[in-house]
C-alpha cells in the first residue's frame, strides 16, 4: 500500500506504477462532463488547478438548513471514458497531476499522462458509502450553475483508496487486461463446448 | 392526502347507503341510519389503514432493497473475496466492496449512489386492482425519494429535465403477473445505469464470432458480451439471459432471470450446464473485479428460453453489477409485510 499526501507533485506521481494500491490524503476537486467541457472550451477555472487531482464524481450533497454546511452522503466514481475527448488537454492546460474515476480511459489520455506527468487512479465503482466516509469536509463549491452533481466540489479526504491503472510511463492496466482476456476469449471461442 | 380522499369516498358511500335504506322503509329509519353510518365509518377507517399500511410496507421494501444486499448475493461476494490472491488489486477491490456492503447496512443508506431503474414485479391473485396498486407504488416511490432511499434518477428524454420524483413515463417500471396463490408478492430490483449500459442483444448466426444457431453459438456470444463489459458496469457481475423471443420479450425475460436466487438450479439440464460453463469460462478470462485482472469476473449466470420465430434467433443479455439490489415481500391481508422473499 502506498500513500500520496498533499501537496501533490508531478514527481511524487511519476513514482507511481500501474497496479499500485494508493491511499490519497489531501484535496480533491470533483469534475465531470460539464466541467471538462467548459475547461476545454477555454473558460478559466475558478480555482488554480495546478498540482491538483480531479475526481470524476457527481456526489450527493446535502446542505444543513441551519448552518449552511455541506455534507457528502454518497460519492462514488462515475464512468471516466466520457471525458476522453477533453482529458489530455485539461492535463496540459491546467497542470493537474491526476484524475480519479472508474472504467479507465483511452489512448489519448494515456499519452497525455506520459507527456504531462499525470496518473489515472481507479476508485471502486459502487462503493459510495466507504468513499463518502473518507471525505472529511466539503471546503468550497464552484460553478454551481452547472447543477449540484456537475459542479466543482472541493473536498478534503483522508486515505481515499484507489488503484493506479494508468501511469505516467505509458502503461495501462486496462490495455493489459483487455489483451490478455482477449487471448483467453479467442481460445474459448475455438473450443467446442457442446 | 390519501386519507382525506378515502374518507371522502367512504362518506359518500355511507350517505348513499343511508338514502337507499331510507327510501325502502321509513319505520326503522332512525335506528338503521345509526348502525349504517357506524359500520360504514368503520369500513372507511380500515380502508384507510390498509392503504396506509401498504405504503409503509412498500417504503420499507424500497429502503431495505437500496441498503442491504440479499443473502444469496452476499454469499457469492464473500466467496469471490476468498478466491482472490492476497495483496492483489482484485482482493483490494473485493475488500472495499465488502466494507461498503457492511457500512450501507449499518447506516441504512443506499449501497451505491446510483439507485438505478426501479423495477417492480408484482404477483397477484384474480380480481386484483392493478390501477390502484400502481398508484400506491408511485406514491411510495415519491416518498422513498424524498427520504433519500432513492436518488433523483428519472430524466425526461426529450427535455432533459429531472422530475426529481422518480415517477414519469416508464418510471417506475412495474410488471404484473397473475398467479394461483391467494397472496400478493412484490419483488423489487434496483438496476444501475452503468451495468444496464453493457447489456447486449445478439442475433444468431453471428459470423464474426462464428456463432451458429445452437447452444454453442449462444455460449460464444455470451462470452463476447462478458469480454466487452470489462471495466464497465462494476464487475464482478451476474448475467440474466434469454434465448429466443422477440427483441422486446427477450430483454424483459433476461431481467426476470435476475429474480432467481443465485443458488437455485435450472430445471432444464442443458441450460443448467450452460449456466455453469459460462461462469467457469468467464472467470478464466482473468478480467477480475473492476477489470483489474483476477479470478472473479462473474458471480452467476441465469438463462431461460422462449420460443422464437423460425426467422429469428436472439440472445438477450442483461448484466447486473455487484451491487445487485433485489428484495421481495409477501403481503398479509392487511398489507403488512408477512415475509421477506430473499
Ligand atoms: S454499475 Fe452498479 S455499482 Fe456501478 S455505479 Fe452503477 S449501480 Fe453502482
Amino acid at each position: 500500500m502506498k500513500k500520496l499526501n498533499y501537496p501533490f507533485t508531478h514527481e511524487a506521481v511519476r513514482d507511481l506504477k500501474v497496479g499500485d494500491m494508493v491511499l490519497i490524503s489531501g484535496k480533491l476537486f470533483t469534475g465531470r462532463d460539464a466541467v471538462h467541457k467548459r475547461l476545454h472550451d477555454g473558460v478559466k477555472p475558478p480555482v488554480d488547478l495546478s498540482n491538483q487531482i480531479i475526481y470524476h464524481c457527481g456526489p450527493v450533497i446535502l446542505q444543513d438548513k441551519k448552518t449552511g454546511k455541506y455534507q457528502v452522503t454518497a460519492a462514488g466514481p462515475t464512468t471516466s471514458i466520457r471525458e476522453e475527448p477533453y482529458q489530455a488537454d485539461v492535463m496540459k492546460d491546467y497542470g493537474i497531476v491526476g484524475v480519479i474515476g472508474k472504467g479507465g480511459m483511452g489512448p489519448k489520455t494515456l499519452a497525455g499522462c506520459k507527456e504531462y506527468g499525470c496518473v489515472y487512479f481507479h476508485a471502486i465503482g459502487g462503493a459510495a458509502q466507504v468513499l463518502a466516509e473518507k471525505i472529511n469536509s466539503v471546503d468550497a463549491v464552484y460553478w454551481l450553475d452547472l447543477g449540484s452533481p456537475e459542479a466543482i466540489w472541493e473536498l478534503s479526504v483522508t486515505e481515499f483508496p484507489v488503484v493506479v491503472t494508468m501511469d505516467a510511463h505509458g502503461n495501462s492496466l486496462h490495455a493489459k487486461v483487455e489483451s490478455a482476456s482477449n487471448e483467453q476469449l479467442q481460445k474459448a471461442l475455438k473450443e467446442n463446448g457442446h | 392526502m390519501a386519507k382525506k380522499k378515502a374518507k371522502k369516498v367512504a362518506k359518500t358511500v355511507a350517505k348513499k347507503q343511508v338514502k337507499k335504506s331510507a327510501a325502502k322503509s321509513t319505520k326503522k329509519v332512525v335506528a338503521k341510519k345509526a348502525t349504517l353510518k357506524k359500520s360504514a365509518l368503520k369500513k372507511s377507517a380500515s380502508v384507510v389503514n390498509i392503504t396506509k399500511t401498504l405504503e409503509i410496507s412498500l417504503i420499507e421494501l424500497i429502503k431495505n432493497t437500496s441498503a442491504i444486499l440479499p443473502d444469496d448475493v452476499q454469499k457469492v461476494i464473500l466467496e469471490a473475496l476468498e478466491r482472490e490472491e492476497k495483496n492483489t488489486t482484485a482482493e483490494y477491490a473485493m475488500n472495499i466492496i465488502k466494507a461498503n456492503i457492511e457500512l450501507a447496512k449499518k447506516k441504512s443508506q443506499p449501497l451505491c449512489q446510483d439507485t438505478g431503474t426501479v423495477l417492480f414485479y408484482v404477483s397477484h391473485p384474480q380480481n386484483f386492482d392493478q390501477i390502484k396498486f400502481t398508484k400506491e407504488i408511485q406514491k411510495a416511490v415519491v416518498k422513498a425519494t424524498e427520504k433519500g432511499y432513492l436518488r433523483q434518477n428519472s430524466v425526461d428524454s426529450l427535455t432533459g429535465e429531472n422530475s426529481g420524483m422518480n415517477v414519469g413515463p416508464g418510471h417506475p417500471s412495474i410488471h404484473y403477473h397473475q398467479h394461483n396463490k391467494k397472496t400478493v408478492e412484490v419483488k423489487l430490483m434496483l438496476k444501475g445505469g452503468g451495468c444496464e449500459n453493457v447489456g447486449a442483444q445478439y442475433s444468431l448466426p453471428h459470423t464474426a464470432l462464428d456463432a451458429g444457431r445452437d447452444l454453442d453459438g449462444v455460449r460464444k456470444v455470451i462470452l463476447d458480451a462478458v469480454h466487452k463489459a470489462q471495466g464497465k458496469g462494476c464487475g464482478p457481475g451476474v448475467l440474466g439471459i434469454c434465448i429466443g423471443g422477440d427483441r422486446g420479450a427477450g430483454y424483459i425475460e433476461s431481467k426476470e432471470q435476475l429474480l432467481r436466487r443465485l443458488d437455485d438450479k435450472n430445471a432444464v439440464a442443458s441450460l443448467a450446464e450452460l449456466e455453469a460453463e459460462i461462469v467457469q469460462t468467464s472467470n478464466k478470462l482473468g478480467i477480475g473485479p473492476m477489470g483489474f485482472g483476477g479470478k472473479t469476473t462473474l458471480l452467476g449466470c441465469k438463462i431461460s428460453a422462449l420460443n422464437r420465430l423460425p426467422a429469428s434467433f436472439f440472445v438477450s443479455i442483461s448484466y447486473m453489477c455487484w451491487a445487485f439490489r433485489r428484495q421481495g415481500i409477501e403481503l398479509s391481508e392487511k398489507n403488512q409485510i408477512k415475509k421477506w422473499l430473499y
